[in-house]
C-alpha cells in the first residue's frame, strides 16, 4: 500500500512539475503571473491597502478635485477630488469579479454542449446545438454584449449578463472540434465497447483531453473579457456610477483631457497591464499543454 | 429578439414622459406592441423580407433607410482598416519569423503584445491627443474638413467617389481623415496576425519541403516570399474573418470618438436611446456584413490552400 | 582524393535540458560514383550528418567541429553563393517523408519549374524547362508527367510523391544524391520500386549515392560500402559483403541478428537496452550501457577505429592488440 500511495504521489509531482517547467520556460510567462498575482492581490485586499478607501465610492471633495499625481496622491485625483490610486485599485476588483463572472456562467454550459455535440455528432440535436452557437459567433461579442446591455438598464450584474451571453458559442465550437474528432480515436472506442456510459466518454475520455485547450482559451479570454467589459463602460452601458470601473473611468476622464490628462491615463495604463497580463499568462499555459516544448 | 422582451416601453421611451397616454397607446398600436409576442416577431420578421424593417423611434424613418444612409461610411472605415491591417500584419509577421529570436523579432514582439492589451478607443483617444490634438498632423473628427462639400454620392465612400467624379482633393482630405481611425481600428488585429505569422513562418521554417527548397538552391527571396508566405497566411487569414468581426464591433465605440457619421455611431445612439427596431437592424447588418467578410476570406483561404479548394469540389 | 570526406565532425542541438551531444566526431568519405550505405536504429545521428552536409541543419543546432570536404574544399566554411551552386549543381537530397517534402499549396508544375529555373545559369524558356522536367519525371519512371505536373501534392500518392522528389533531386544530383531512408515511409513493395529505380539511376548517371536506412536487408544489395552508426559515433565500416558476413562489432552482431530471418531459427531478440541520452553520454564508448562484453577501458576511452580485416574497420576495445589503432 504503502508503496503504491508512494509512486502515485511520485508521478503526480512528476506530471506537474513538467508543466511548470515548460510554463517557466517562457520568462514572460512569469512576467504575465506575476502581474495578474499582483493584481489579484491588490483587488482583493483593496479596502484595506488603499490610502483612501473612501474615494472608492460616492466621495466628493471639491477642494482636492483634478490635483496632478503627487506624493499624497501618486495617480492624482478625478473631478470629484476622489484619489485615483484608491479607485484603480478597487477597479481591478470589478474587472476581475466580470472576469470571474463571466467565465464561470459561460465556459461550463458552452463545454458542456459542445461535448454533447461533438460526442452526438450526428444526431439532430447536436446540429441545432451547433446552429444556434454558429448564430451567435456570427454577431461580433462586443456587439451582442452592447445590444443586450442596452436593452437591460445599465448594470454591473446586466453587463456581465450581456457578455456571458456572447462568450458560450465560442467555447461549444472549441470542444465540439475536439470532441467530434477524439471520438474516433481507439481509446474512445475502446471505452464504448466494454460499454461505458456516454456521460463517462465525455467526462472522463474525450474532456481531459481538451482541458489544456480549454485552459488556453479561458486564460486568453480573460484579456478580452475584460476589453468588452470596459468598452460596455465607456459607452455608458456597464457599471454605473459611482462604481470605480476602469472603463468608466477612462470615459469621464476623457473629457478633461489633454490638460488633467492622469484622470483618464492611469486608468486606461492599469486596464492595459491587466489584458496584458493575462495575454502573456495564457501564452505560458499554452506553452504548458503543447508537446513542442520539449 | 430579446429585445421584444424586456422592460422598459419602447412607445413611451419614444414619445418621452410627458406625452399624453392616448397618444403613447396609439403608438403602441400602430406598433403592434399590445400584440402576443410570437404575432409581433411574425410581423417583424415578414417585414424583413419585403423592405420594411420597422420605424426607428429615434428618428422616425424606416430603419432601413437609416442603415443605408449611415452603412457608406462605416463600410469605408472598415476597408480601409482591413488594408492597413493587412499592409502591416504581413511584412511584421514575415520579418518576425524569418528573423525569429533576434532584435527585429523582440521588438515586433513587444509590439504585438501592447497592441493586443490595448483597448481600440485608448489607442483612439492617444491618437486624437498625440497626432490630433498635439501635433496637429491629422484632422481629429468627421470625414471631411468642413469647408468641404461631400462629392455627389455614387458608391458612398467619400474616397472612392472623390476619384471617380474627379474631385481629387475631396478624395485626399478623405482619405486624410480616414488614416486615425482606421489605424485605431487596426492596430489590435496587427498585432494578433503578425503574431499568428510569425509563429507559422518558424513552423514552416522547420518543414522538410523548407529544407528540400533550400537544398534545391533556390534564392532565398523566392523560399521566403513565395514558397514559405504562402502556406503561412492560411492560419492568419483564418484568424482575420474573426479580426474583421472585432472591428466592426469596435467601429461602434471608434466612431463616437472620432464623431464619424457612420451606422454603427447611429447604432449606438440607438441602444442608448432603446430604439429596437434600429438596434435590431443594427445587430443584422452587422451581421451580414461579418458574414460577407467572412465569405470573402473562406475564398482567399480556399484559394491559398488547394487541399480545401478539392475538398470543398469533391463534397458537391 | 574523395568526392566527400567528413572528418571528425561534431554537431549538438540546443534544447532546454541542455547541449545534446549527437554527432561525437564522425569521420567517413565517399568516392567518385561510390553507393555508400549508413546503417543505424533511429535517432543516432545519421539525418543530422546528412543535413549538415546539405547546411540544412536545424536552427538550434550547435557545430561544435570537424569538416567536410568536398573536393579538398571545406563546404562548412564556403560562404552562402559558393554553396547555393553546390546546391544548384552537384548535390541533392531525398527526404524520408515524400509528403513532407513537397509544398502543400503548390502545384509539382510550380515547384519544378522554379527548381529547373534557378538551377541554371542561362535564362532558359518555359518550353526548356518543360521539356526538362517532363524529360526527368521520365526518369523517375512516372506515368503521365503532365498529370503529375498539374497535380497538388496531396493528390498523389506515396510512391508518386517520393519519384516526384527523385525527379526534383535529379535537376542537381550531378555529383552526389543523398538518400535519406527513401522508402521508409512507404509500403515495402513500394520501398523496393523506389530502390531499384535508385540505384540504376546512379548508376546510369555514375554519381555518387549515400543511402540511409535501417533496412538492413535491402541496403545489402544495394551499396558498396557500409557505415554503421550507433548514438552519433561510426561503430564500424567496410565493404557490404565483409560488414554482413563478418561483422566485427557487438553492436553490428547484435543489428543483423536482430533482423528476422526466413529460415525460421525463431524470433529474433533485439538488443536490450536504449540508446543513451545525448545529453550526458557515456564518456567512453557510446555502446558500453549495452553492450554484452562491455570492458573497464570502454567507461574510460573512446574506443579509436581498429582495422580488423582489409578495409573492413571497428572502432571496439575487443579489438586492441597492443597496436594503436587508426584513428581515423
Amino acid at each position: 500500500m504503502m508503496i503504491q500511495k508512494k509512486s502515485w504521489a511520485g508521478t503526480l509531482t512528476k506530471k506537474y512539475g513538467r508543466y511548470w517547467y515548460k510554463f517557466k520556460s517562457n520568462k514572460i510567462s512569469l512576467v504575465g503571473l506575476g502581474v495578474i498575482v499582483f493584481v489579484a492581490v491588490i483587488a482583493i485586499f483593496a479596502p484595506w491597502i488603499t490610502p483612501y478607501p473612501t474615494s472608492a465610492g460616492l466621495y466628493v471633495n471639491f477642494s482636492q478635485q483634478k490635483l496632478p499625481p503627487s506624493l499624497a496622491h501618486p495617480f492624482g485625483t478625478d473631478e470629484f477630488g476622489r484619489d485615483l490610486l484608491t479607485r484603480v485599485a478597487f477597479g481591478f476588483r470589478y474587472s476581475l469579479t466580470l472576469v470571474a463572472v463571466v467565465l464561470s456562467i459561460s465556459v461550463a454550459p458552452g463545454v458542456v454542449l459542445g461535448l454533447i455535440a461533438g460526442y452526438y455528432v450526428n444526431r439532430w440535436f447536436s446540429a441545432v446545438i451547433m446552429r444556434i452557437a454558429d448564430v451567435f459567433v456570427a454577431v461580433p461579442p462586443l456587439l451582442l454584449a452592447l445590444s443586450v446591455a442596452s436593452v437591460l438598464t445599465p448594470s454591473a450584474i446586466n453587463a456581465m449578463m450581456a457578455v456571458s451571453l456572447a462568450w458560450w458559442p465560442w467555447y461549444t465550437r472549441l470542444v465540439y472540434s475536439i470532441a467530434s474528432s477524439l471520438r474516433n480515436e481507439d481509446y474512445v472506442k475502446a471505452a464504448e465497447l466494454v460499454g461505458a456510459s456516454p456521460t463517462h466518454i465525455m467526462f472522463k475520455e474525450i474532456f481531459p483531453n481538451a482541458l489544456g485547450s480549454i485552459l488556453t482559451k479561458v486564460t486568453l479570454d480573460a484579456g478580452w473579457v475584460i476589453l468588452i467589459g470596459a468598452a460596455l463602460s465607456y459607452v455608458g452601458l456597464g457599471a454605473q456610477a459611482p462604481t470605480p470601473d476602469l472603463g468608466t473611468m477612462i470615459s469621464e476622464g476623457s473629457q478633461y483631457l489633454p490638460a488633467s490628462w492622469w484622470i483618464s491615463i492611469f486608468p486606461a495604463c492599469a486596464i492595459v497591464a491587466v489584458i496584458l497580463g493575462f495575454n502573456l499568462l495564457g501564452d505560458g499555459v499554452n506553452d504548458m499543454f503543447s508537446s513542442s516544448i520539449k | 429578439m430579446i429585445a421584444r422582451v424586456l422592460p422598459g416601453d419602447p412607445a413611451r421611451l419614444a414619445l418621452g414622459p410627458r406625452a399624453p397616454q392616448q397618444a403613447v397607446d396609439a403608438l403602441r398600436a400602430e406598433l403592434h406592441l399590445n400584440d402576443p409576442i410570437f404575432v409581433q416577431y411574425w410581423y417583424w420578421l415578414s417585414g424583413v423580407f419585403t423592405g420594411n424593417w420597422g420605424i426607428s423611434l429615434f428618428t422616425q424613418r424606416n430603419v432601413l433607410i437609416d442603415v443605408s444612409e449611415f452603412l457608406p461610411a462605416t463600410v469605408e472605415l472598415i476597408l480601409a482598416a482591413a488594408i492597413i491591417d493587412l499592409a502591416l500584419a504581413i511584412p511584421l509577421g514575415m520579418l518576425a519569423g524569418r528573423m525569429a529570436n533576434t532584435f527585429v523579432d523582440n521588438t515586433v514582439r513587444i509590439i504585438s503584445y501592447i497592441g493586443i492589451a490595448i483597448p481600440a478607443f485608448v489607442v483612439a483617444i492617444i491618437l486624437q491627443l498625440t497626432l490630433g490634438y498635439g501635433l496637429h498632423i491629422f484632422p481629429i473628427i468627421g470625414r471631411l474638413d468642413q469647408s468641404i462639400q461631400p462629392p455627389p454620392r455614387i458608391t458612398g465612400l467619400y474616397v472612392i467617389d472623390g476619384l471617380i467624379t474627379g474631385n481629387f482633393s475631396v478624395a485626399a482630405n478623405a482619405l486624410w481623415h480616414l488614416v486615425l481611425p482606421a489605424f485605431a481600428l487596426a492596430l489590435g488585429p496587427i498585432a494578433q496576425e503578425a503574431r499568428i505569422l510569425r509563429s507559422s513562418v518558424v513552423e514552416n521554417l522547420n518543414k522538410d519541403y523548407t529544407l528540400a527548397e533550400i537544398s534545391h538552391g533556390l534564392p532565398e527571396r523566392i523560399i521566403t516570399l513565395k514558397y514559405l508566405m504562402k502556406p503561412s497566411l492560411i492560419p492568419m487569414i483564418t484568424i482575420y474573418a474573426l479580426d474583421i468581426s472585432s472591428q466592426i464591433a469596435n467601429a461602434f465605440l471608434i466612431e463616437l470618438i472620432f464623431n464619424w457619421p457612420g451606422f454603427s455611431r447611429y447604432g449606438l445612439n440607438a441602444m442608448l436611446s432603446k430604439d429596437l427596431n434600429a438596434i435590431v437592424a443594427t445587430v443584422m447588418v452587422a451581421g451580414i456584413m461579418f458574414v460577407v467578410a467572412n465569405t470573402i476570406v473562406d475564398l482567399v483561404v480556399s484559394y491559398l490552400d488547394p487541399r480545401i479548394r478539392f475538398q470543398a469540389e469533391s463534397e458537391e | 582524393m574523395p568526392l566527400i570526406q567528413v572528418k571528425d565532425l561534431r554537431v549538438g542541438y540546443n534544447v532546454y535540458e541542455g547541449l545534446l551531444k549527437v554527432l561525437d566526431g564522425i569521420n567517413f568519405f565517399v568516392e567518385r560514383k561510390e553507393k555508400v550505405g549508413i546503417i543505424g536504429e533511429s535517432a543516432c545521428g545519421k539525418t543530422t550528418a546528412m543535413k549538415a552536409i546539405m547546411r540544412i541543419l536545424a536552427k538550434n543546432s550547435v557545430l561544435m567541429g570537424g569538416k567536410i570536404l568536398y573536393d579538398g574544399n571545406d563546404i562548412l566554411r564556403m560562404n552562402d553563393t559558393q554553396f547555393t551552386e553546390i546546391r544548384r549543381k552537384k548535390f541533392s537530397m531525398i527526404f524520408q517523408d515524400p509528403s513532407a517534402a513537397l509544398n502543400p499549396v503548390f502545384t509539382i508544375r510550380q515547384q519544378f519549374y522554379d527548381i529547373i529555373r534557378y538551377s541554371s545559369n542561362q535564362r532558359m524558356t518555359k518550353d526548356m524547362i518543360h521539356e526538362r522536367a517532363v524529360e526527368l519525371l521520365k526518369q523517375a519512371a512516372l506515368p503521365e508527367p503532365e498529370r503529375i505536373l498539374d497535380s497538388y501534392p496531396f493528390q498523389l500518392s506515396g510512391g508518386m510523391k517520393q519519384r516526384v522528389n527523385i525527379a526534383m533531386a535529379l535537376v542537381s544530383a550531378n555529383e552526389l544524391l543523398i538518400a535519406d531512408e527513401p522508402g521508409t515511409a512507404l509500403d515495402v513493395t513500394i520501398e523496393d520500386q523506389i530502390l531499384r529505380l535508385l540505384k540504376k539511376i546512379v548508376e546510369e548517371r555514375r554519381i555518387s549515392i549515400i543511402l540511409i536506412s535501417h533496412a538492413l536487408g535491402t541496403i545489402k544489395h544495394f551499396v558498396d560500402r557500409i557505415y554503421v552508426m550507433y548514438a552519433g559515433t561510426i561503430v564500424e565500416s567496410g565493404p557490404t559483403e565483409k560488414v554482413f558476413k563478418n561483422p566485427k562489432h557487438p553492436y553490428t552482431q547484435l543489428l543483423i541478428d536482430s533482423v528476422p530471418k526466413l529460415t525460421g531459427e525463431g524470433v529474433p531478440e533485439g538488443i536490450p537496452g536504449i540508446v543513451p541520452s545525448y545529453l550526458n553520454p557515456p564518456h567512453g564508448c557510446r555502446f558500453v550501457t549495452r553492450c554484452p562484453y562491455a570492458m573497464q577501458v570502454c567507461k574510460e576511452k573512446v574506443p579509436p577505429s581498429y582495422e580488423v580485416e582489409q578495409l573492413h574497420y571497428a572502432s571496439c576495445f575487443l579489438y586492441d592488440n597492443g597496436e594503436n589503432g587508426k584513428d581515423e
